[in-house]
């Protein structure tokens, strides 16, 4: 067993062995968490340093699974899945010590997260489509009962919202899969073959479809417009860290799927339908922000944020397919590799510090806040970071992101995506002036009618929070530890993508 | 030494940040030396910019790929690094006076550290991504300022609108990466002139876009009014040396790139001056002081833009760092009778420089620099750029000389509502109760800033403007000659005489006339109504759909789902399982049927095999 399959199956362990062990008190519970989610993420780290900048997978494990269907358990990492290992294994250990102050069931509540650290870790190590769809599945089946069982408000209705339509997403994706099996000659579910031999090269028709059911189920996924409507509703009612994860880790299963098995296994339908895929990332930035700026509730307006920050990476995959300088274009899957980990850390960091207000208030209503900064000057303060870093302002993560983006969108040189990259730019203008409106209306001016209720942040949530705005920071600053892991991955992806 | 290119904007930036946190880790205690803290590391910026200005280093370090990315201090940028420390150790001196011990100082200061620093890069980068960075910082610093006092929902408003109005115009510098990257291959600031084809053109109209933004000329300049909403000392450092003094600065370092186009210079040109003429219209119209004052920084930076546009390099930075001094010291001296006398309405400030002697004095020489009264500064920087204009086009060296013009009435009209003698209309406090003193740290950096706006104007005069060009690396630009600086010089005086007169003989303005002026041009209503409602609007209205037509979509699906089961569960199911049920009840009866020979007694099971026999006889007799 090596050290990948430790660090992937260690918060299970952990979250079985909560319940071997009768007599622990939640305290003890929450601290043991804590412990496993240190250890797991310390482990990432030593993997990080071990795997070094070179490309290729390293960690490889492959063992004989379902053998009649050519599927194995086969997991490994590179520059692309690294960097979301570390950001699974931070964003988990941060939502352990956020719920500290958890009353509610802590031992069940433990388990889950530790199941669905499992799952994420395992998903983003997966080698083999089986395995990649198992994990894929069973984080569905996992949120869905954080929502359901921790929520608030509505919980069960959305709860089964968003099983039902992510699980839907899957359905899409697992008939995705077996064209691709079946398109494989020998047929395999192995992502490495896969890779190296692109299934379908011959029949663009059945490229094209299998390109769009595997689409269609990480679009719902992810989301894009105009799959997104389950994720505002499913955030609204999910508890803080539910939704931490929800949207810092889970949305990342598409974003990352479209780069590990789409991109590189139907690279033909990849480029054929790189148009339709950009125009959809455009609709969602600008559809994104456009809609987050009209909202009322806290956790909706980051929800919809959220779209707009996914569309980003919607584009430069797709503008990574269309014609172009091949070094741009790579500076766009670079920026697209980046903002999977910069919105985990910074959207991340947002949930937790909207679960405070709800903690404190009871709603998510900003209109009902005001004047925090007075009440509470170390959220404020948080806020107001978490909100910069998410508007993409230079020496925060988001920036080093979304300018790679743009650069790269743009720095291709085709007009159209010249025209692409000018449109998309306006969206970081609309979501600068949401956030200024929520500082505004919230954080700062005279105290609104429930202000007198929210008390400053505690250890544990600040303990949560700085540790995720932190790293933001540190990307944002001196980018070149995490860039020096995605380039050669990212110029794999794009070499990939041209065959 | 590149040592020396991280340290100078790394030790306002890093004892900015490490204020700025702090104060969550000390509380309030902090309060009380951060002044202290941030005197000291200016000074120690000074003193960097100094050596850096000498020994120019150049830094390298890769950001994205393996595009090159550095700091590195040039002629422009060593001219650049020394005002900006200068100014902002004299404005944080005030500040340090000015500022009670119960506001939160530590933010303060960290914040004019961080927006220092972040001027600092952006006046060394080498590259658009790293000037980028500094650039935007800037803007968010400057929010942040503006709305120190942020429990007054107005202050917060400026603060966003300042914000929202610059990131606006910095779209154009993304793109402009976007573009170099294809027209050059790299982002470095240099290269930028020789991008090929259009790329080159797309590259100019990004950086126009951004600069135009963030140095409030039209149709951006609302935003600078705004701006006043924040404490003084921070109006001092916006004005001068940094926010706005990026965008000129910005057009000067790449004015071969407008030059290259040849549209984009004349552009620049014709809106620099535009601005310098219309917002000094503004100003004149003023009532208020600082107002006055923002509108005049929009106008004098106007004059900047024009020498990029007109190719007066040497003579746009002249103006740019003598304007540095003279609108820092404005600034201040506005800032010190709003903390004394309570007020900053011309017709109340009436006998301040009488009042408060020093502060009058150099406040008067500001003014006059201002005004472009000889042998000031500003007389001979300007004329120098209006030189160039001359070269370019006679319209152009008209509009510019009517701005000059202009900006000796407001100059004037502020020089005689401050230092003729308090009359009996006189009132103070009509904005916040006045201290009636003013400190000693306050008065401390004025002298040395007029003699800054006294002085500085050598680099554009003969024997000096050479050695000035040769630190630029500018190439030989068109002087003013003697006559020239007589002739405007002479007119200034004449304009200054005008407004003596018409002020003393109690002239108004007809209100009809100057509405527009005195509105800022109605630009931030007519921003409002063009742009910021039409897309909260649209906002507001795609939300909706989102609510009913999207997701109205997937509840609709759901629903349907939901008919169906309940269809097929009433109608279907209930037929179906009625057939399961009828089967399942003649079953029954065939076997109660089945049930009744079964009775257990022998002569019944007998008698029944003796029928069954006699039939099978029957039946085989029968097909036989």
């Amino acid at each position: 067993m090596n050290v990948l399959s430790l660090v992937i199956f260690l918060p299970l362990a952990v979250a079985l062995g909560l319940y071997a062990v009768p007599g622990l008190g939640a305290r003890a519970v929450t601290w043991t968490w804590i412990a496993a989610c240190a250890v797991d993420f310390a482990l990432v780290i030593a993997m990080w340093i071990g795997h070094g900048t070179g490309d290729g997978i390293s960690y490889e494990t492959k063992v004989r699974w379902i053998p009649s269907v050519s599927a194995g358990y086969h997991i490994g990492v590179d520059g692309l899945s690294l960097p979301l290992l570390a950001l699974t294994s931070l964003l988990f250990l941060a939502c352990a010590i956020y719920s500290l102050r958890q009353e509610r069931q802590v031992r069940a509540f433990a388990a889950l997260f530790l199941f669905l650290q499992t799952v994420s870790l395992g998903l983003f190590a997966a080698l083999d489509l089986l395995l990649f769809f198992v994990f894929f599945d069973l984080s569905i089946v996992g949120m869905y009962f954080v929502i359901a069982g921790w929520g608030h408000g509505d919980r069960m209705r959305s709860a089964l919202k968003f099983f039902l339509y992510t699980f839907l997403g899957s359905l899409a994706l697992l008939l995705g899969f077996i064209g691709l099996y079946l398109g494989a000659e020998p047929h395999t579910f192995d992502m490495v073959e896969l890779t190296r031999t692109p299934p379908l090269a011959g029949s663009t028709g059945l490229a094209g479809l299998v390109l769009l059911a595997i689409g269609i189920g990480l679009a719902i996924k992810t989301p894009t417009v105009p799959f997104h409507t389950w994720l505002p509703p499913a955030h609204t009612d999910a508890p803080a860290a539910g939704s931490a994860i929800l949207a810092g880790i889970l949305l990342k299963m598409g974003t990352y799927g479209f780069v590990r098995i789409a991109m590189p296994m139907l690279p033909d339908a990849w480029r054929r339908y790189a148009w339709v895929i950009i125009i959809v990332g455009l609709i969602g930035v600008l559809y994104g922000a456009l809609v987050a700026y009209a909202q009322e509730d806290l956790k909706r307006l980051i929800a919809y944020t959220s779209v707009n920050h996914m569309g980003y990476i919607i584009v430069a995959l797709g503008a990574a397919g269309a014609l172009g300088d091949q070094a741009a274009r790579r500076l766009a899957v670079d920026g697209a590799a980046t903002q999977m980990v910069s919105h985990g850390l910074i959207t991340g960091a947002l949930f937790l510090l909207a679960g405070v207000l709800y903690d404190r208030a009871g709603t998510y209503d900003m209109g009902r806040f005001g004047g925090l900064a007075g009440r509470a000057p170390v959220f404020s303060a948080l806020v107001a970071v978490g909100a910069f870093a998410s508007l993409g302002l230079p020496g925060f993560s988001g920036f080093i992101a979304e300018f790679q983006i743009f650069a790269g969108v743009i720095g291709s040189g085709g007009t159209g995506l010249v025209v692409v990259g000018a449109l998309a730019i306006p969206g970081i203008l609309i979501t600068a002036a949401l956030f200024l409106r929520l500082l505004h209306r919230a954080v700062l001016g005279p105290p609104g009618e429930l202000t007198a209720r929210v008390t400053d942040a505690h250890r544990s949530e600040l303990g949560a929070v700085v540790p995720l705005l932190a790293p933001a920071v540190v990307i944002g600053v001196a980018p070149r530890f995490l860039l020096d892991v995605i380039e050669p991955a990212s110029a794999a992806v794009i070499s990939l993508v041209a065959r | 030494m590149s040592i020396l290119g991280w340290l100078l904007p790394a030790v306002p930036i890093v004892t900015g940040v490490l204020l700025l946190t702090g104060r969550f880790v000390f509380g309030r205690s902090l309060d009380r030396p951060a002044p202290a803290i941030a005197i000291g590391a200016a000074l120690v910026a000074l003193c960097l910019a100094i050596a850096a200005a000498m020994v120019r280093p150049t830094v390298q370090f890769p950001l994205f790929g393996r595009l090159p990315a550095g700091l590195a201090v040039d002629g422009l940028s060593a001219a650049l690094v020394l005002t900006v420390t200068a100014v902002s150790l004299a404005v944080l001196l005030f500040s340090a006076g000015e500022l009670s011990p119960d506001e939160s100082r530590a933010r303060f200061f960290g914040l004019m550290l961080v927006f220092t620093g972040a001027m600092l890069v952006t006046v060394t980068a080498t590259d658009l991504a790293v000037l980028l960075m500094g650039w935007e910082v800037m803007g968010a610093m400057s929010y942040a300022l503006i709305g120190f006092w942020w429990r007054e929902p107005r202050r917060v408003s400026s603060a966003d609108i300042s914000f929202v109005t610059t990131r606006a115009g910095d779209l154009g510098l993304y793109f402009a990466a976007g573009a170099a990257l294809v027209g050059t291959g790299a982002l470095s600031l240099s290269d930028l002139a020789a991008a090929d084809g259009p790329w080159r053109d797309l590259i100019a109209a990004g950086v126009v876009l951004a600069a135009l933004g963030k140095s409030a000329q039209l149709p951006f300049s609302f935003w600078l009014s705004r701006a006043m909403d924040g404490p003084s000392p921070v109006s001092a450092l916006l004005h001068s040396a940094t926010m706005v003094a990026a965008g000129a600065y910005l057009l000067l370092r790449l004015e071969p790139l407008l030059a290259a186009t040849g549209w984009a210079a004349t552009l620049v040109a014709w809106l620099g001056a535009l601005t310098a003429l219309l917002l000094g219209a503004v100003a004149l119209a003023q009532r208020d002081l600082k107002q006055l004052l923002a509108a005049s920084t929009c106008a004098q930076i106007g004059f900047m833009v024009l020498g990029a546009g007109a190719g007066a390099v040497a003579g746009g930075a002249a103006h740019l760092v003598a304007h540095a001094a003279v609108k820092s010291l404005l600034f201040l001296g506005a800032g010190a009778w709003l903390s004394a006398l309570g007020t900053k309405d011309l017709m109340e400030l009436h006998g301040a420089a009488r009042r408060h002697r020093l502060l009058g004095v150099t406040f008067g020489i500001g003014l006059l620099a201002l005004a472009g009264a000889p042998p000031l500064s500003l007389w001979a920087t300007k004329d120098t750029v209006l030189s160039a204009a001359f070269e370019h086009s006679l319209p152009l060296y008209a509009v510019g000389l009517a701005a000059a013009l202009l900006s000796a009435g407001y100059a004037g009209r502020a020089l005689f509502a401050v230092a003729r003698p308090i009359d009996a209309m006189t009132r103070t406090d009509t904005e916040q109760v006045g201290t009636r003193h003013i400190s000693l740290l306050e008065k401390l950096p004025l002298p040395a800033l007029a003699l800054g706006s006294a002085a500085l104007g050598v680099f554009a005069l003969p024997l000096v403007d050479e050695a000035w060009r040769n630190l630029l690396g500018t190439g030989r630009e068109p002087g003013p000659g003697p006559a020239e600086l007589a002739l405007s010089g002479a007119l200034v005086l004449l304009v200054l005489a005008l407004t003596w007169v018409f002020v003393r003989h109690g002239g108004r303005i007809r209100t009809a006339w100057a509405a527009p002026a005195q509105h800022w041009l109605h630009l931030e209503r007519l921003a409002e109504l063009l742009i910021a409602r039409p897309v909260f609007t649209l906002a507001t209205a795609l939300a909706r759909f989102d609510d009913r037509v999207i997701d109205g979509g997937v509840r609709a699906t759901a629903a349907t789902g939901r008919l169906a089961s309940a269809l097929a569960g009433r109608r279907v199911e209930v037929r179906v399982d009625g057939l399961v049920r009828a089967i399942g009840r003649g079953t029954r009866r065939l076997a109660d049927l089945a049930r009744r020979p079964q009775t257990g007694q022998a002569h019944t099971y007998y008698a029944q095999a003796a029928v069954l026999f006699a039939v099978l006889i029957l039946i085989v007799l029968l097909v036989r």
